[in-house]
């Protein structure tokens, strides 16, 4: 398990992301777009929830038949001249990717969208060897351009203003050009041609892999910018990077997935190219890579299959739980720590890193559901955090006072008449001390709470004794 | 190394998956791989012509590409001048060495066909598709001589040729049409549905981020010929 995190330091994170104006700012944003855009289409598409229980069937028999549909992909793969290599974890996938490089001779590479490869770090292995990885997608660059990570798996730059792009692109790109730097079409434009030319001087190109499928040793990616497809058709090299679940078995199980890819992600109908790659180049035609390779990436993704988290595995990454969540909302994605925020990443991050370095984020909920009722492939996410709580308490990684507290309350509760005199005293005594204004604005033991708004008093009256008082009066 | 990591990856996807080691593939595996069987066809895409080809107009504006009705594909060469004209640009167009558009009269309207490949900031690529999806306005394009997979991002206007008779209405339907046709699957098949954008900048969708600025369909309807 290798993938890296901050997420020990969740807490912090939180109170600078909660303190960062401009990020603030940027996730008005968030709220009123993708998720206006996606129920939109969802209302557009009747047959949207079929779909998604069709899709995690689909992604649920594949899994469960991982080992089959893996030899047939990686057979396909070979029979049209490609090449497959299978990565245990990051070192080995880095190892991979640094060998075909330098096989190459390498030294400049451009890259796609591809949260893998931000999860094994990529970037930072192959600038180690010499070999400078370019981010092609808008968004990404810009994050590259700051030093910085995704803060989100659709939409990486979501975290930062217009002002801020323009800041990074004078510092990495010298004088402003003629359109000026006020405007976002005019940053976009002068992206466009800067990282035109890389484009063309690269050697070898990398992508990601939304889907890999096993009929035909197809990978496929769904983008709109047309970054990953002048990744991966100029350059001599082309190298897909993806994780070992991202297999479906057809080209029908892939549309089906794209269907509900593109409306959760973004609200289109459809991305703008969907792009489906199968082998390198054949001997007639005029361009396109000598070479195909597709790195399979396992890091961690085995041990869950076959555990309580395996849904998990039905990702496809489009966000939409990252759009919706009312924590995600509040803090950003760089809080988490991790290049899987949000919901899923509060359940993937402690999959892939460990809960004893992740053990925050499943905590990071309110479990207002939200996240389950708009994922494509109805993944539990919201009992998969409470499965990590439960498995961070049994180690004994929560913090002591929340540990004391469930102790003292699990006591209590096994001791209906003690829990009763308890409950009841307490509920008389807060009823006190709530007086007339009938709320609670500080509460010993229970400033966590009142340090940002007010208790409201309990009635004075616990459920069991009103519940008996009305039974007598019948 | 690789092979290493190979066995690695196999043995702990068969531990976790209770496996005792390497076993035969079970018949529902073998099924679905060589029988590929549509999952649900949302009902939107199921039309005949001429609703079909409405449908695909309708859906590829709304993905912000443009399209023009022909009636045969004499008439391209003009389309063509028509579009440079219409964006202030010269009548000159690239088309690939082996597309069968080079038999258009092209120098007749009045344009300039260059017969090359596609290179970086030419204003304007002719393509022709191989099919058109009515169900998102989208385009399939299948990459080999007559269509070098480069001209479809470079260019800056991406003109392309489709014939109302290409029309399918779902991608179900193109998957059938190609296994029907029984070739196998070109190096890239690209399903493009208007022109390159990005909301990467504060979430205003702006087009134009990599690929072409825009994207002009050419619909050659065949149905209104005699």
């Amino acid at each position: 398990m290798t993938l890296e995190t901050s997420s020990k330091r969740f807490p912090e994170q939180v109170r600078v992301a909660r303190a960062d104006v401009n990020l603030q700012q940027a996730l008005g944003k968030l709220k009123l777009g993708l998720s206006v855009m996606r129920s939109a289409a969802v209302d557009r598409l009747p047959e949207f929830d079929r779909l998604r229980d069709e899709a995690a069937a689909i992604r649920d028999h594949t899994l469960n038949h991982l080992d089959h549909y893996l030899l047939r992909f990686e057979a396909a793969v070979k029979e049209r001249g490609g090449h497959v290599h299978f990565a245990p974890d990051a070192a080995a996938a880095n190892a991979i990717i640094l060998d075909i490089c330098r096989a190459a001779n390498a030294r400049k590479v451009t890259k796609g969208k591809s949260m893998v490869t931000e999860e094994i770090e990529l970037n930072h292995h192959l600038a180690a060897h010499g070999i400078t990885c370019l981010e092609t997608d808008l968004g990404e660059y810009i994050v590259q351009l700051r030093n910085e990570r995704p803060s989100h798996i659709v939409a990486p730059a979501i975290h930062v203003v217009k002002a801020q792009v323009a800041e990074a692109f004078a510092a990495h790109h010298g004088e402003a050009p003629p359109g000026g730097r006020e405007e976002a079409s005019a940053l976009m434009a002068e992206a466009r041609s800067v990282i035109r030319r890389h484009f063309l001087e690269a050697d070898v190109g990398i992508t990601g892999a939304n889907f890999a499928i096993a009929e035909t040793g197809t990978t496929v990616i769904v983008t709109n910018e047309g970054n990953g497809d002048l990744t991966q058709s100029l350059p001599k090299v082309h190298i897909a990077v993806t994780g070992i679940e991202k297999i479906v078995p057809t080209l029908e199980d892939a549309s089906t997935l794209i269907r509900l890819l593109s409306r959760s992600a973004t609200g289109q109908e459809a991305s703008v190219y969907n792009t489906f790659s199968t082998g390198p180049r054949r001997p007639e035609d005029p361009d396109g890579p000598e070479a195909f390779h597709v790195v399979l990436v396992d890091n961690g993704r085995s041990s869950m299959l076959g555990t309580a988290f395996q849904d998990m595995l039905r990702c496809i990454r489009c966000g939409a739980c990252l759009n919706h969540c009312p924590v995600y909302g509040q803090v950003g994605g760089q809080a988490y720590g991790s290049v899987y925020p949000g919901p899923m990443g509060a359940v993937l991050t402690p999959s892939l890193a460990g809960i004893d370095a992740a053990g925050h984020l499943p905590n990071a909920s309110t479990f207002c559901g939200a996240c389950e009722a708009v994922c494509p492939v109805r993944i539990p996410l919201p009992k998969m955090m409470r499965h990590w709580r439960e498995r961070e308490f049994d180690a004994g990684l929560a913090p002591r006072g929340q540990r004391i507290g469930i102790a003292v309350w699990a006591f209590a509760a096994r001791r209906p008449r003690l829990y009763r005199l308890l409950a009841g005293t307490g509920a008389r005594l807060l009823k006190l001390i709530g007086g007339r204004r009938g709320h609670l604005s500080r509460l010993p033991l229970g400033r966590g709470w009142t340090a940002w708004r007010d208790l409201p008093a309990p009635a004075g009256e616990t459920f069991h004794a009103a519940w008996r008082r009305r039974r007598s009066e019948e | 190394m690789s092979d290493a990591g190979r066995e690695r990856v196999f043995a702990a996807v068969r531990q976790a998956l209770g496996r005792r080691g390497p076993e035969a593939e079970p018949d529902v595996v073998t099924r679905r791989l060589e029988q590929p069987q549509p999952n649900t066809v949302p009902v939107r895409g199921q039309l005949q012509q001429p609703e079909l080809t409405e449908l695909f107009v309708a859906m590829a504006g709304q993905a912000q590409a443009t399209v023009v009705r022909l009636k045969d594909r004499e008439a391209i060469p003009a389309a063509a001048a028509d579009f440079c004209r219409d964006h202030g640009l010269p009548p000159a167009v690239v088309v690939a060495p082996a597309s069968p558009l080079n038999e258009c009269d092209w120098a007749a309207a009045g344009v300039s066909a260059e017969r090359r490949l596609v290179r970086s900031g030419d204003p304007v690529a002719m393509a022709t598709a191989a099919a058109g999806i009515a169900e998102t306005g989208t385009l399939a394009m299948l990459s080999g001589p007559e269509n070098p997979v480069t001209a479809n991002f470079l260019p800056d206007n991406h003109l392309v040729v489709i014939e109302t008779r290409d029309l399918v209405g779902t991608p179900e339907d193109l998957w059938a049409t190609l296994r029907e046709r029984g070739v196998p699957l070109p190096r890239t098949v690209n399903w493009i549905t208007g022109p390159s954008r990005s909301g990467d900048i504060e979430m205003t969708m702006l087009m134009g981020a990599h690929g072409p600025i825009r994207l002009h369909i050419l619909l050659i309807d065949d149905s209104s010929a005699d």
